[in-house]
């Protein structure tokens, strides 16, 4: 990871009276997966399409590889692959003459193979709108990267897609990013944003409100920590006994359950109370708060965190 | 060169593969070719006389207003256009591509349009082909440009279809392929006369099927060329890459400059 591929500095886009993004600023290095996370109304889609060229920003600067969107759109082309999230083709256009049509216009050799790759060689000469809403995904996402863009942009790229389809982007993400690729995800599955993405910046309220790696961003956080422990005699069970650091506690299928805040001084304290009863430790779990506890907190969708009692 | 044949080839086999298209590039208008032929000669022997250029001023009309709008505004509104933008596909590219399968459709029913009607009815066949080329061109052109500017000016697919009919049925009524230019009383002649329909079947009769003109029929070639010209740039102008939020330019009524040239050859009689 080196220079930054992206560069957004104090960006600002307005429609009439309505802020939809407020000044935000941010940095992505060559080679990053970026996760761009926010509510629905956010900022996330008007950063995305000014980062795209589709939108001229209202104030700050936006740059993509060093190159302006807005001032020099036919050097963009290029350098970005995007799929849309809405999938954009003409309905009666096949896999196959979208490939060799999108190539054309980027001045390279078709690449089929992606179309097999991405599990569409049976489909390859179905019209557009005879795929099935995954299978339009998968295409655009074959013509996203057909051109082998410098920076990839994906909003909400696994919706609709199967398991194995999906773990086959997700290694098709990480092939291109072990080749320098910068991608940009979007996406409202935080599970997704938390295993693909190097950071993650969480937009709220058309201002960027967190930014940083996954753990970093959890870190943050005021969740507890989910301790489960299955012990032979359940010699934790007892509420009266005192364990420092917890704040809840609960029990479920055999399994005592802690919340901490503090989790060292927790286990230990578990681990020393079952061999001071002479019982056996079966099962012991650590649950860090997720990406999507510390974003439902940072959104106010959700007051509590990991799943504790409410 | 390779991406513009690409994008033309696949803007081709489109008319003929999308059921709406192919109906209204090819089956609408020998349809109705032939359902005049058979009926309306045996009612109205007189119609004989302009049958051949009447008809393809026919296609030309169904091809156009009825085939080409709802497609640009399906592509705007389903991000098509996005789409095309990212991949640095120009708003020219997306606007003459149409304009240029559909002519090379018209082309084709026009040919077999022009060589059945002497065969199978009798019609008279042009008696100078090359003005008869050159005038199908030239309504052909300013026709696909009209709906290249309706289907950029229109909000959705209701509206295209209310725009298109603006032209289509005074066209079909006004345009002198039903009834001589010369029985329509004064008034009605003159707003005729900004329909592309009405020069065209004028620049026939006076040009190409040796009959006479009901006013100067190279003015009706220039005011279709020039009408084309001005219904393009004017598309080209008022274009929006989508609907969503986005600053339009220029107000659609701006659309309705395409008319100049044909109000200039009124005025100048």
């Amino acid at each position: 990871m080196s220079q930054p591929m992206i560069e957004v500095s104090d960006f600002r886009k307005v429609y009439g009276d309505f802020v939809a993004v407020d000044g935000i600023s941010f940095e992505v290095r060559q080679g990053e997966i970026f996760g761009l996370l926010g509510p629905n109304g956010a900022g996330k889609t008007s950063t995305l399409e000014s980062l795209e060229g589709l939108r001229a920003p209202s104030g700050g600067s936006v740059r993509v590889a060093g190159i302006d969107p807005t001032k020099e759109p036919r050097k963009l082309r290029n350098v970005i692959g995007v799929q849309l999230q809405s999938a954009g083709l003409p309905e009666s256009i096949t896999p196959n003459e979208a490939m060799a049509f999108f190539s054309a216009y980027h001045g390279v050799a078709p690449r089929y193979d992606l179309l097999d790759r991405l599990g569409l060689n049976e489909k390859r000469k179905a019209q557009f709108f005879e795929l099935s809403t995954g299978q339009q995904r998968r295409l655009s996402l074959a013509l996203a990267v057909a051109h082998e863009p410098q920076v990839l942009f994906l909003d909400e790229p696994t919706a609709g897609l199967d398991v194995a389809t999906r773990v086959e982007l997700h290694d098709l993400m990480r092939e291109l990013q072990a080749k320098g690729t910068t991608i940009i995800l979007a996406t409202h599955d935080m599970a997704e944003a938390e295993e693909m993405s190097d950071r993650v910046a969480i937009l709220l309220n058309q201002k960027l409100v967190s930014i940083g790696t996954p753990m970093e961003i959890t870190a943050t956080g005021a969740g507890l920590t989910k301790v489960s422990v299955r012990t032979q005699n359940g010699s934790v069970s007892n509420p009266e006994i005192a364990l420092p650091a917890v704040r809840q506690r609960s029990s479920k299928e055999a399994y005592d359950i802690f919340f901490s805040t503090d989790i060292g001084p927790t286990v230990s304290a578990v681990i020393a109370q079952i061999e001071s009863a002479g019982d056996t430790l079966i099962d012991l779990r650590v649950e860090r708060p997720s990406l999507e506890d510390r974003f439902l907190e940072i959104t106010g969708t959700k007051k509590a965190s990991n799943g504790g009692p409410q | 060169m390779s991406a513009f044949i690409y994008h033309f080839s696949f803007e081709f086999r489109t008319g003929i593969r999308n059921k709406t298209l192919l109906m209204m590039n090819y089956l609408f208008p020998i349809g109705f070719f032939l359902m005049m032929g058979f009926v309306m000669a045996g009612i109205n022997p007189a119609f004989l006389e302009t049958m051949t250029p009447g008809m393809a001023v026919f296609a030309v009309l169904a091809a156009t207003l009825l085939g080409i709008p709802d497609p640009l505004v399906n592509g705007r509104e389903n991000g098509i256009f996005r789409s095309y933008k990212i991949n640095g596909i120009s708003s020219i590219s997306i606007l003459i591509m149409p304009v240029l399968t559909t002519i090379l459709h018209l082309t084709i029913v026009t040919a077999i349009i022009s060589i059945l009607s002497p065969l199978i009815f009798d019609a008279p066949a042009p008696t100078n082909w090359f003005s008869y080329v050159l005038i199908f061109l030239a309504l052909a052109f300013v026709m696909a440009g009209i709906s290249v500017l309706i289907g950029v000016i229109a909000p959705n697919s209701r509206v295209t279809v209310l725009y298109s009919q603006l032209f289509f049925i005074p066209s079909i009524l006004l345009g002198g392929m039903m009834f001589p230019y010369n029985l329509l009383p004064d008034g009605v002649g003159k707003v005729a006369q900004l329909l592309p329909a009405t020069q065209a079947m004028n620049a026939f009769n006076g040009l190409a099927m040796g009959g006479t003109a009901d006013f100067n029929p190279w003015g009706s070639v220039a005011a279709l060329f020039a009408s084309g010209v001005l219904a393009f740039a004017l598309a080209v102008y008022l274009f929006s890459w989508d609907s969503r939020n986005t600053e339009r330019r220029g107000h659609p009524l701006m659309a309705l400059l395409f008319l100049l040239p044909f109000v200039v050859g009124i005025l100048l009689g």
